[in-house]
């Protein structure tokens, strides 16, 4: 017969063997903190090329309306999201590796496939309204869109995700409510929540 | 009141056994080597077990090809979503007990 202890263990591996095969937990919490630095700095470059010398804040003197302009702010937008993907994928991996598991398997595909629907839809609207000269739509709009591919991922992986979510489309939803911000509630949702919220998942999972 | 050890399923008292069939019930379906990478296990260990498993009626298994590759599902049937059910209640049962 055996012991109450290997009953307990017989619990806990049913508890291990239900969330590693739902849920990714190789996400690294420390990408999430690069990628929220390396978006403050595309943020830090953008208001260089918007405002300087002017403040950031208050009443702007003129629009983003040059497209030589536009096409170098989208420039460090996609080298910004290009780094944070190449950032998480190998910080994943090596995370993956030291749990003994691999990083492209059901749970990570599962994880992809809910994070890039609402991600590219989100992505071709903001181009075709950009082509058209809705700028004021971009800041909001990627926030949001965000926002709800964050929240449909968090099925597959750990629950901050879903925090993490709710706080970008909240901070979409005001950023849209006060036009002329855009790049203040970018730098904000893209670059301080993912710090936040990386360091947060960084101290309860991979210390 | 009955004794838990009664109540335990012979079957799942059998660790590898148990965490497949939490994985099943915890998912659609799962694939073979999904399955082992999950459970950390060798192909032998695995098969043995999914094995066991098929022959009580607990899972069942559909074998198609992906890319030409040969892909087996594994698939828990309501008997073994009871069995498994069954079981946890008897453990909790256990340990509250033993406490």
């Amino acid at each position: 017969m055996k012991d109450i202890h290997d009953y307990e263990g017989d619990i806990a591996s049913i508890r291990s063997a239900m969330e590693r095969s739902v849920k990714f937990l190789s996400l690294s919490g420390l990408s999430g903190v690069l990628a929220g630095m390396y978006a403050l700095t595309g943020a830090g470059l953008a208001y260089y090329l918007i405002y300087y010398p002017h403040p950031p804040f208050g009443f702007r003197f003129y629009y983003v309306d040059e497209s030589t302009i536009v096409l170098r702010l989208m420039l460090i937008a996609a080298g910004v999201l290009a780094l944070s993907i190449i950032t998480g994928y190998l910080m994943s991996q090596r995370k993956a590796k030291r749990l003994g598991l691999t990083i492209w398997n059901k749970t990570s595909k599962g994880l992809m496939a809910n994070l890039f629907i609402p991600l590219i839809t989100g992505g071709l609207l903001i181009l075709i309204l950009v082509s058209r000269g809705y700028y004021g739509i971009v800041a909001p709009a990627c926030l949001i869109f965000y926002g709800l591919a964050l929240i449909q991922a968090s099925a597959f992986t750990v629950t901050e995700i879903r925090y993490l979510g709710f706080s970008e489309i909240v901070l979409g939803l005001i950023a849209a409510l006060l036009p002329g911000y855009g790049l203040v509630f970018w730098a904000f949702g893209f670059g301080v929540l993912h710090i936040v919220y990386g360091a947060v998942m960084h101290y309860r999972y991979d210390k | 009141m009955k004794n838990p050890f009664e109540q335990l399923d012979r079957v799942l008292e059998h660790r590898v056994r148990l965490q497949i069939m939490s994985v099943l019930v915890a998912n659609d379906s799962y694939d073979f080597n999904s399955l082992k990478d999950v459970l950390n296990i060798t192909d032998g260990n695995l098969a043995s077990n999914l094995k066991a498993l098929e022959k009580e009626k607990y899972l069942s298994v559909s074998k198609s090809f992906v890319n030409r590759k040969p892909n087996t599902k594994y698939k828990a049937t309501e008997k073994g979503k009871n069995a498994f059910k069954k079981h946890l209640d008897a453990l909790e049962e256990l340990i509250k007990t033993q406490r």
